[in-house]
Order: C-alpha cells, then sequence, then structure tokens
C-alpha cells in the first residue's frame, strides 16, 4: 500500500549558520493548544502535571519538563512535546495544531542583537530572563518568542510562514555577522 | 506611542488594532428604537481630553483592551482587559 | 592648507578622494569639509535660488550649503553634507546645482536678475495664463532651482531598523552627555548615549580646553574608557535622533557605512533606530548662528565655531588672513586658536563697544562688518566705525552671532521654546517631553564647567527618580568663563544689497521686510512666504534669526513674535532608511502552503490571497494562454475529476458548552440546530447589516464545530469573533482557535471524484454514505483526516483534511490518480470559472457594501433569534429595494464578452453616472456554455430576468448588449452535486 509521508516546515532548510548564529528546527512531534473554561486552571494545571509533569505556565511565563513544555501562548496555552493524555482531554479543551506552527531554535553570541532588528520588545536577559516568553511581533509576523538559554531563543510561527521568518532571521544575521566583521578590520 | 497590554506589559503601538469608541462594549438591545442603534453603530464625539477606546492586541495575546488616554497629553491613563470591564459592568446592572 | 599640529586626524592614514573628478588627499578622521578646506577648495556649491557661490559654513550637521552628491556603487545619495561625510578611500563626490560646472555656472546670471526675484516672486510671476504653469513655468523652476539628484538607478544599499531599550537615553555625546552618562552608568542603570559625530566628545573636540587642570583630551579618554567597560551603557556613535515621539519612543538614525570603502557584504548604509527611554536627558548642545550683513554669504565666511574645528579638530586652515566678526566672548577662543596654529589675524570686529578682547591685532569695538567682496573667495570686509568705514584684505571671515540651544527634539510633541534674555536665544520649556530633562548648552549652560554640572545634576535626579543608587564623586573642574552677548541680528546695508539670512533658501533680511510689508507678518507666514527655514538644514542656524529680524521689523519683542513648529526629522533621513525593510520580501510574510513546491516544480504561476501564494493555473506542453489551461482544467472536472488545495480557507475551531450559542449569534442562521456530521452554508454580517463574511461550519461534536472563512477574511473574520465574545459575550464559555494551518485540504470534484477519494481512503466509500453537507473522520492511507460532503463547483465534491505534514504527499498521490481518470489538478482561474457558472459569491461580489438581501440571501436570515448585525440590516436603507441586486448576465449582441468593474445602463439611457443601473463583478468564459457568464448587481435586478442592459467599460474601452439571467448558469436544478 502507499503510505502518506510526512514533511516538516523546515526540512531541507535547517541547520545553517550565519556569523555567531546557528538556526536549527525545533519543530516537536506533537503540539496541543489547551484552553478551558475560567475557573478551571488548578484543575487542569494539575491535570497536567499528573500526565506530563508539568503545571500550566504563569502569564508570559513557560514550564518544562525534560522535552515537555508548556508554553503561555496568550489566550490559551500551547503543549509542546509529548502525545496529550486523554485524561487531559476530560478537563481541558485540547486542539491539536501539531502541523499549524514551525518552532525555530536561534542561538548564539549575537542572538539578542540579531533579534533586536525584529522584535519589538526588550529581550535584554535582564528583563526576558530564562523561561520567558512573549507574543509578538517578529518583523511582521505574529509570533511567540521565547528564551531558552543565556544565548538562544525558540521563535513560534505559522507553519506557512517558516520561510519568511528565516528570510527575516538570516538578514538580521547578516547585517549583524557584517558589522562584526568590521570590529575585526 | 505605547499602550500597556495588561496581560503582556507595554508593547509599542504597531503591536495593536484600533477599533474606536469603547461604547462598542454596550451593544443596545435587538428591539431599541434605532437612535440608539444609529448612535450605537455611527454617531461619534470627538472630544479632547479624557475618552476611552477599544484596542485588540493583534500581534500579541489576542486580547480586547480597553483604553482611557487623553487626547491632549497623549497621556495613557489606564488599560483595563475589556472582558473584565464588561463582566463587571454585567455585573452592576 | 594642512597645518603642522596634532589634531584628531591620522597623518599615517592618508586617503585620495576626488571632487568634481579632482584627486586630492586628505587623512583619516578628516570629514569631506575638513579635506577640501585642507586642500585650498573654498567654492563647494551654488546656492539653491540664486546660484551664489558658496562655501563651507559649519562644521556639523546644520551645514546650509557645503551640499555634495555622492554614488559609492549604484545610485547615488545627493544632498549629503560635507560637513558630516567621513572621509574614505576612493569616495567620489560632485558639487550641486551648477552648470556646466562650479566654477562656471551659467545660471548665476539669475543673480543679476534678483531683484526681480524677491520673496513671493513664484506667486505673483507664474500666475497666468494657466496653462503655461505646467508646460513652461514648472519645468524651467525646476530646471534652474533644486539641490542634487537621483540618478535613477536603483541603489543596491540595504538599510535596517533596529530597536532599542534603557532607562535612560542621553541625546548628546559633549561633556553635558558624557558627565549624565558617567553618573547613570555608575548607578547601574541601562543607559544608550546617542551622539552625531563619529566619537564622543562634542565641542571638546574642537575647542580642547582643560579638564581637571589637564587637556581636556585626558578626561575624555577616561570618561570614554570607562564607558566602554560598562556593561549597561551603550554608546551610539554617527547616531542622531531624529523625532520624539509619544510614551518615550525615540527615532534615531544611524549612518552605519557611509565612511567605509570595502563594504562587507550585508553591511547596512543607514540603521533607523527606534528607542524606547523611561527616561531622557537632552543634551544636544548649541549651534552657533550667524549676522545678517551685506554679501555675508561668501565662500570663506564661516561660523567662529566651525573654524575653531577644522584647525583644532581637523588641523585644516582655509585661508591665510583671517578676520572675527562677533557680538559675544565665545568668539574670543577663536583667537587663541589661530594665534596658536600661527595663523594671521588681520582684524577683530566687536559690535560692543565694551568688549573685553584684547590682543596684538587690529580690534574694532562697537563695530560691525558692512560688507564683504570676493566673487568665488572671500576678497576683503568692510568694517563700519564710529570713524567711518575700514576696507580689509582678508580670506576667511569666523562669525558669531551667538549660540543657540540645540532645543529642536523638545519641541517635537508641540512644546513651546520659552525666551532667555541671558543668552539672548530661546531654551527648551521644562516639561515639555515627559521624562525629558535638559543639561548642558541646550538650556544655556555655555561653559564647560557648567555643563558639567548640569550633566551631573540631570543624571542624579533621574537616578533618583528611578529608584537607583547614585555614586557621587566630585564634579571634574573645567574653564568656567561667563558667556557675554549683546544681540546683533543684522546689519543696515545699502539699499539693494542683500544680507543673507537662511543661506540654503537664499532668504534675505529684505524677503522678510518684503513679506511683512505685504502683511504676512506672523512667523508662519512668514516662513512661507520666504520659504525661511524650508530647506533641508531646517534653518538650524537660520531661524532664530530670522524671527529676530521679523521681530524688528514688525516692532514686536522675539516672544512676541514666537516661533515656528518644530517638527521630525531634526535631519534628513532618507525614505530607504525608513522604509527598505518593507521592500520586495520584507513587505508582508509569504504564506506557502504544504503543496507549495508542487506548484513551482508544476510551473504554476502564483496569485496572492491576502499574504498566501496559490496557484493560478497548472500550464501543459502546447498551452499558450492562460485561457487554455483554465478551459481545460474546468473541462476536467465537469467530465472527470479535479483536485485542488483549498487550504488557505480559515478554519476556526469553536470549542465550549456555547459554541452552538455562539455561531448562532455570530451567523444571521442557525447553527444550533444541525446535526453532528453536519454542516451548513453561513453568512456572516456585520454590526452595521453588512455583509462580513461567508463560509460553512461543520458541527464535530456536541459542543465542537468547525467553521470555514474566506481565505483573505480570515484573520478579520478572527478578529470580529474575539471581539463578539469579549467584549460582547464574555460570559460564554467557548473557545476559538485558528487550526488553518494544522490542515491541509483539498478539494475533489467532478463526477469521478468519489471514484479518485477511494484510491487513498483506507475504508472505501459506498454511495449511501456521505450524503450531501455531512462530515466526520476517515483514515487517509493510514493517517486520520477530515472529510467534507462538500461543493464550490457545482459536481460531486468532497474536501479531505490531513495534517499538513503530509499535505504534500497526499497531494501528489491524488493528482497522479487524478491524471488516470482523466482528471486534473485544478488552480484558481479554474475555481473560479466553476463558482461563477453556479453563481457561487466570493469577497468580488461580498465587497463590505452588500446586504444580505442585495445578494438574495435574505431567506437564511432567522427570525427566532438575535444576530450580529440583524437589527440593523433591518434599517429602510438597506431593505431598500431601488439596492442593485445580484443577477447573472451573459451578451447577446456582436460583442461577445464581458468585463469585471464595467457599469451597466439601460439599453435607451444616456452613459452617465445619474443613469448607471449596477456593475459587473465577476465574469468568466465558461468553455461549457462556451460563452461569458457574468455576476453583478443591477437595480430591481430579481425582477428583470430577460431584459437587455448595456455594459459598459470606459477603462478598457468594451461595450457590450447583455441579457439578465439567474445567476446559476450551469446545472440549475443542483443534480451533479448531489448525485
Amino acid at each position: 500500500m502507499i503510505k502518506l509521508t510526512a514533511k516538516m516546515p523546515f526540512q531541507n532548510l535547517l541547520p545553517l549558520r550565519i556569523g555567531t548564529i546557528t538556526l536549527s528546527d525545533e519543530t516537536p512531534a506533537f503540539m496541543t493548544l489547551i484552553d478551558y473554561p475560567d475557573g478551571s486552571e488548578a484543575g487542569v494545571s494539575e491535570a497536567l502535571k499528573k500526565a506530563h509533569r508539568i503545571p500550566l505556565a504563569a502569564l508570559n511565563r513557560t514550564t518544562r519538563h525534560a522535552e515537555n513544555r508548556c508554553i503561555w501562548f496568550g489566550k490559551n496555552h500551547l503543549l509542546l512535546g509529548p502525545e496529550p493524555d486523554e485524561a487531559l482531554a476530560k478537563i481541558a479543551r485540547l486542539t491539536d495544531v501539531s502541523d499549524g506552527y514551525a518552532v525555530l531554535r536561534a542561538e548564539g553570541k549575537d542572538i539578542e542583537v540579531a533579534l533586536a532588528r525584529l522584535v519589538p520588545i526588550d529581550l535584554a536577559l535582564s528583563h526576558f530572563k530564562i523561561g520567558h516568553t512573549a507574543r509578538t511581533l517578529v518583523h511582521n509576523m505574529h509570533a511567540a518568542v521565547i528564551r531558552v538559554s543565556n544565548c538562544a531563543f525558540q521563535i513560534i510561527v505559522f507553519r506557512s510562514m517558516a520561510q519568511t521568518l528565516m528570510h527575516d532571521l538570516m538578514r538580521a544575521m547578516r547585517s549583524v555577522d557584517a558589522r562584526a566583521s568590521l570590529l575585526k578590520r | 506611542m505605547r499602550l500597556i497590554c495588561p496581560k503582556c506589559g507595554e508593547r509599542d503601538l504597531k503591536e495593536f488594532y484600533y477599533q474606536g469608541d469603547a461604547l462598542a462594549l454596550h451593544r443596545p438591545d435587538p428591539s431599541a428604537e434605532p437612535k440608539l442603534w444609529d448612535d450605537y453603530l455611527h454617531n461619534r464625539d470627538n472630544p479632547t481630553g479624557v475618552r476611552e477606546d477599544l484596542w485588540y492586541h493583534e500581534a500579541g495575546c489576542s486580547t480586547w483592551i480597553v483604553v482611557r488616554r487623553d487626547t491632549t497629553t497623549h497621556e495613557i491613563l489606564s488599560t483595563e482587559i475589556a472582558a473584565i470591564r464588561k463582566t463587571s459592568e454585567e455585573g452592576a446592572v | 592648507m594642512r597645518l603642522d599640529r596634532a589634531g584628531l586626524i591620522d597623518r599615517a592614514r592618508p586617503l585620495r578622494f576626488t571632487f568634481d573628478g579632482v584627486s586630492m588627499t586628505g587623512y583619516q578622521g578628516d570629514t569631506l569639509a575638513s579635506a577640501l578646506l585642507a586642500n585650498d577648495v573654498c567654492l563647494v556649491g551654488r546656492s539653491f535660488k540664486y546660484h551664489r557661490p558658496r562655501g563651507i559654513m559649519t562644521a556639523g550637521s546644520e551645514e546650509p550649503n557645503a551640499l555634495v552628491t555622492v554614488s559609492p556603487g549604484q545610485g547615488q545619495d545627493p544632498n549629503v553634507r560635507a560637513t558630516t561625510l567621513e572621509l574614505y578611500n576612493g569616495l567620489s563626490a560632485e558639487s550641486q546645482n551648477r552648470w556646466p560646472t562650479l566654477n562656471w555656472d551659467l545660471l548665476s546670471v539669475i543673480d543679476f536678475a534678483a531683484p526681480f526675484l524677491g520673496a513671493g516672486f513664484y506667486y505673483k510671476t507664474f500666475m497666468w495664463p494657466k496653462a503655461f504653469w505646467e508646460r513652461l513655468y514648472e519645468p524651467l523652476i525646476r530646471r534652474a532651482a533644486g539641490l542634487g539628484a537621483l540618478n535613477g538607478t536603483a541603489k543596491d544599499k540595504t538599510y535596517e531598523k533596529a530597536n532599542a531599550f534603557s532607562d535612560v537615553l542621553i541625546i548628546g555625546g559633549g561633556p553635558s552627555g558624557l558627565m549624565a552618562a558617567i553618573q547613570a552608568g555608575r548607578a547601574g542603570l541601562n543607559v544608550i548615549i546617542a551622539d552625531e559625530d563619529v566619537t564622543l566628545g562634542g565641542r571638546l573636540l574642537s575647542d580642547g580646553g582643560e579638564i581637571n587642570g589637564a587637556p581636556s583630551e585626558e578626561w575624555l579618554a577616561t570618561v570614554k574608557s570607562e564607558l566602554a567597560q560598562l556593561e549597561n551603557v551603550r554608546i551610539f556613535n554617527r547616531t542622531t535622533v531624529t523625532g520624539v515621539y509619544d510614551n518615550g519612543t525615540f527615532g534615531a538614525l544611524e549612518r552605519v557605512s557611509h565612511h567605509i570603502t570595502d563594504r562587507p557584504k550585508g553591511l547596512v548604509q543607514d540603521c533607523f533606530w527606534r528607542i524606547v527611554a523611561k527616561r531622557t536627558i537632552l543634551a544636544s548642545g548649541a549651534l552657533e548662528r550667524f549676522i545678517a550683513f551685506a554679501n555675508n554669504d561668501r565662500p570663506g565666511i564661516m561660523t567662529a565655531g566651525a573654524l575653531r574645528s577644522y584647525i583644532n579638530r581637523y588641523g585644516a586652515a582655509p585661508g591665510r588672513t583671517y578676520t572675527i566678526f562677533g557680538n559675544n566672548d565665545s568668539a574670543f577662543e577663536t583667537v587663541l586658536c589661530l594665534q596658536e596654529a600661527g595663523l594671521h589675524i588681520a582684524a577683530y570686529v566687536d559690535s560692543r563697544s565694551d568688549t573685553t578682547i584684547t590682543g596684538d591685532f587690529p580690534i574694532f569695538r562697537g563695530a560691525v562688518v558692512s560688507n564683504t567682496a570676493g566673487r568665488k573667495n572671500l576678497q576683503s570686509i568692510t568694517v563700519r566705525h564710529d570713524g567711518g568705514e575700514d576696507k580689509i584684505s582678508t580670506d576667511v571671515l569666523a562669525v558669531s552671532g551667538g549660540w543657540n540651544p540645540t532645543l529642536h527634539l523638545s519641541c517635537h510633541m508641540n512644546g513651546r521654546p520659552i525666551w532667555d534674555e541671558l543668552i539672548q536665544s530661546f531654551v527648551p520649556q521644562g516639561g515639555a517631553i515627559a521624562g525629558m530633562v535638559y543639561a548642558g548648552a541646550c538650556v544655556g549652560h555655555m561653559s564647560t564647567a557648567a555643563c558639567l554640572r548640569s550633566g551631573s545634576e540631570n543624571a542624579l535626579s533621574v537616578i533618583a527618580d528611578l529608584g537607583a543608587k547614585a555614586d557621587p564623586r566630585t564634579l571634574p573642574s573645567a574653564e568656567d568663563r561667563p558667556y557675554a552677548i549683546k544681540p546683533l541680528w543684522s546689519v543696515a546695508s545699502r539699499t539693494g544689497v542683500r544680507a543673507w539670512v537662511d543661506f540654503q533658501n537664499d532668504v534675505t533680511v529684505k524677503d522678510i521686510e518684503q513679506s511683512v510689508s505685504e502683511n504676512y507678518r506672523s512667523v508662519e507666514h512668514m516662513k512661507r512666504y520666504t520659504t525661511q527655514g524650508m530647506a533641508t538644514d531646517q534653518g538650524k542656524n537660520s531661524n532664530v534669526t530670522a524671527m529676530a529680524v521679523l521681530a524688528d521689523v514688525n516692532g514686536w519683542t522675539i516672544p512676541e513674535t514666537g516661533t515656528t513648529t518644530y517638527r521630525p526629522p531634526f535631519v534628513p533621513v532618507s525614505i530607504a532608511a525608513m522604509g527598505f525593510e518593507g521592500a520586495g520580501k520584507g513587505f508582508a510574510p509569504e504564506r506557502f502552503g504544504s503543496t507549495h513546491n508542487f506548484m513551482m516544480e508544476r510551473a504554476a504561476p502564483l496569485i496572492e490571497a491576502g499574504l498566501w501564494y496559490r496557484p493560478s493555473y497548472f500550464p501543459q506542453r502546447g498551452e499558450k494562454t492562460w485561457r487554455e489551461s483554465c478551459d481545460r482544467e474546468v473541462l476536467s472536472v465537469r467530465n472527470a475529476v479535479g483536485v485542488s488545495d483549498i487550504s488557505t480557507l480559515g478554519k476556526i475551531d469553536i470549542k465550549g458548552p456555547d459554541a452552538a450559542k455562539f455561531l448562532d449569534f455570530v451567523y444571521i442562521n442557525t447553527f444550533s440546530t444541525i446535526p453532528i456530521g453536519r454542516m451548513k452554508y453561513g453568512l456572516m454580517l456585520r454590526e452595521d447589516g453588512f455583509v462580513m463574511d461567508d463560509g460553512t461550519t461543520a458541527r464535530l461534536g456536541n459542543t465542537h464545530y468547525l467553521m470555514t472563512t474566506t481565505t483573505a477574511a480570515a484573520s478579520q473574520v478572527m478578529c470580529h469573533l474575539e471581539f463578539v465574545h469579549q467584549c460582547l459575550h464574555p460570559e460564554w464559555d467557548v473557545s476559538l482557535n485558528s487550526v488553518t494551518e494544522h490542515w491541509t485540504q483539498f478539494a475533489i470534484a467532478g463526477p469521478k471524484a468519489r471514484q479518485l477519494l477511494n484510491t487513498v481512503l483506507d475504508e472505501p466509500l459506498k454511495d449511501v454514505q456521505w450524503p450531501f453537507m455531512s462530515c466526520g473522520a476517515v483514515n487517509v492511507l493510514g493517517v486520520w483526516g477530515r472529510l467534507f460532503r462538500i461543493s464550490f463547483s457545482g459536481e460531486l465534491g468532497f474536501e479531505l483534511a490531513v495534517p499538513s505534514r503530509f499535505g504534500d504527499s497526499l497531494f501528489r498521490i491524488l493528482i497522479a490518480k487524478a491524471e488516470e481518470y482523466g482528471g486534473c489538478v485544478y488552480g484558481m482561474e479554474a475555481l473560479n470559472v466553476l463558482r461563477v457558472e453556479k453563481g457561487f459569491i466570493t469577497h468580488a461580489e461580498i465587497d463590505g457594501r452588500v446586504t444580505a438581501l442585495d445578494l438574495g440571501l435574505q431567506r437564511l436570515l432567522s427570525q427566532k433569534k438575535d444576530c450580529v448585525g440583524k437589527t440593523a440590516s433591518a434599517r429602510p436603507g438597506l431593505m431598500d429595494p431601488e439596492r442593485p441586486s445580484l443577477v447573472g448576465l451573459k451578451t447577446v449582441g456582436t460583442v461577445k464578452q464581458l468585463t469585471a468593474g464595467a457599469h451597466l445602463f439601460n439599453e435607451e439611457d444616456p452613459v452617465k453616472s445619474a443613469y448607471d443601473q449596477g456593475f459587473i463583478t465577476s465574469v468568466a468564459y465558461s468553455p461549457v456554455l462556451e460563452r461569458y457568464h457574468g455576476l453583478g448587481f443591477l437595480r430591481h435586478g430579481e425582477n428583470r430576468m430577460g431584459e437587455r442592459v448595456r455594459m459598459v467599460d470606459h477603462l478598457r474601452d468594451i461595450e457590450a448588449l447583455c441579457e439578465v439571467i439567474p445567476t446559476v448558469a450551469f446545472d440549475p436544478g443542483g443534480e451533479r452535486t448531489r448525485d
């Protein structure tokens, strides 16, 4: 029988490196939006903890355990990594968006400088610490930006905009790299 | 211009969509007289000074926000989640 | 002439450059202006209106005269100020506004016609005959007047924008700004210090002097190295803060690479910064102003401060014999500077009789410069004093009329400056910008010590204000001379001899007088009548003088006269710097679906739909026009089967106990009553009663629906639904999520649709299964998907959705199979023909001005419930039977073509807008019907079946006789869909 083959949003496009910055694909196997009625937050958080060992993330924050992560996503939460446990579906409204988003990791010494060209919020480590997230813009794209380490961010955009995200990031990376090469002269 | 999103914090204007007067929260009863509907849909004052508008944090958390601002000084006086305002008003009625 | 003294140029690094084709040498650290002066080039440009010879007048961004065109690589930059253009190896600059050459400018004859060309000359002269304006006057004026030009070639440069955030933004890196930066930096605040010069220092770089008893360079070096080491301080060199905006937002232009010969790939020319700061310290210094006297615009006449910059900083002497003319004590420093450089001072002219200047050179107290001579270079000045007039030979005249605080940024939010008698100039108004304080010369502190003190004090107040802790140390000591000034704005001259105020726009004292005499007395009127301050320098060193002259002519005081409005940008900002990121692919995200690669492989021309790129048609070998491909695709669907990617339609997942109630409220028809596994067409109104969007919504579970929207309206609908939920009914428990991108969805349509579908379904459909408008889950080659029985083509149709990662794979399989069945993949053109034949509407019809009634869909409106737009849609104007309604059209005359956008008229009526009967919204050539089918809105349309109307398309010059027919042209009974 013929089988369908899967193609991921950054397939054959990543990883790549310009200057000090490397882009790589971190689109997980499963992505699930978690909605719930007002007042049931504690119960959902408990169920999430039980099923995937992470509580619901607070406003502008993320939670993680191993590869499982919960991201505050503006009007709801996004669960990255695991296939959601059925028990969770009983208390929360789950929407499968595993193929709805592209998740990119941007890492390197100059990443903050590069993102300053695209993201209109202050991403300095003193304000935007590891595990912080923001719903904001990356150039013209609606995105979620998450700091995952001192010099790495995850950027989540709609799947269809994966190439535009790369285009915009690469332009900023080239500019930052060119400036850095001036200093070396 | 910068607005304080009650969820996300202070953000640049370009993340927001502007709707107009916050009276949009007060949809008249379907059977209300035409003048009330005209006032709701179309008739707007253009006051100087303090006013309330609805903004949508479109490129952010998708929250509709009531913004109080002064049109003469451009000062943002307060921002509030529209759903909470609406709920508290309904409760008051 | 290059002086043999240190300065801030690197003599070990000579640089070759050309000016008007002549090769010269300068040094690293020069500006083009300093290098030209060092090469004894005095004449650098021609004035805007009179083509007067002009030289370098200042040493900063306020320069009105020395504008040049540079063209590194492709494209060219006109109107670049030579005074801020850093010299680099290979720089090639051209002078402007002269023909054929700078030295021999034929248009300089205009200067001799000047008596006829005063202010308002254009308004009075070029009035009639009217037709002459476009054909003669304007081209003439454009040729004669003006600045540099573009060369018509696109640039090969890139630009960027960037964001920066800080606790404190310090604007200006002179003594005040540096002192503020060091204090704020030591207190641990996040500091940005921005300065337009290549390095920090401000006037210290030109005037030297002593700080803490040692040369100021030493203090400067210490401060710079401490700032560089502070991680919380960012230094923005070559960066001009150009504008102030609401809530602590600032625009700033960084000139990144204008000074670099071999630019690394990717390096931008400029970066336009958006800086957000909690507090701002404006330490922008002051600009030296001129004095209006007869023929004060000759090359060789410059501000005294500029002369000191050229001599001290650049070691460039613009001449051999120097004279100085001033009305204030700051001009004294020029003497010291010239003497240290061993240059000859021919005279010192001070308008104050009580001046304290002393020296071993001729001093004229209580005297003025009343005229000058020398056409292309200053040769002499005439000094008028109590004892008469003296003519003195000189190359260079340094002028100081006093200093104007650079307060522009304080006025960008409607602030008005205040007149300060002590310094005879305007100072910024306190509190004009929320969070901004003023330090140093920009608020009238003229000595170095006062600037240091003021910078420190302001920083301390900001530090306290932000709750940080200051690290107080003793202030450095420095020169603290008083700044004594007695106003002198203009020197009376013989009738007919012009004294310049605004050099860039050629505005003279006489022009201001004329403006008043013609009753343009207010400062805003005078500005527009004379064009004072309206050139690219925005009157930086002329506005205050112009206001003073105006005040004098009017007999008013200067505060009574007031100032004009200061607006951003402070220096010219190229459109490229602000707009480049929006060019090309930066304009908007490009949304590519999962089958994008397939479209490209099949060479399908793409069409934009919202942000999406969709295939227009799929050309096959031998097909020469889009119509051939489109016709084939349409016939394939009608006769066999077609497959099309329709994933771009918005898909909104709606869940929650109130989902049904919510849908009933946003749609005019009812969704709460449809059973699970069924779907329905829905029409959505705006609250004002007009149609917003349409689409189908499927019930997937008891409290779970899936709404589809049109492609381009998806985000608008989402915004609307969120509004309804959050602002009108927050009490309803419903969750709205876009799942557009998660699902790739294909339309499979045609008589063989079921047959094709069954090749990919794990459990093939039987005829009785999946009746029209039913939906549910299916397994597609081992993958869980969704199937909808729906048709936008009028054929037996399905829409099959799978997670997007499988989209490409499934598409290829389906198309290969379809081709085996005599079918094909079809694009947007065929899709459009199929829907037009069936009279289905899109946003060509739903154009924001139509009602459900206009569309013939009023019957959908449920009378049993309220919904968005229901009340307003019942307004008399929206229910007016005179409103055009949707009809079909076909041609019946000799012209067989219909065009979208054409208007409709009654056969006998004149073709005038008063007789307009409606217009055509969509047309398609139907290969099945072998004719054009049109959809359009026509007055009383529904009652006019069979009538004839004229279609008139003035744009394409097509006129056709049409018959009004039903909208549905193919399979009116809908049997094929329901088969």
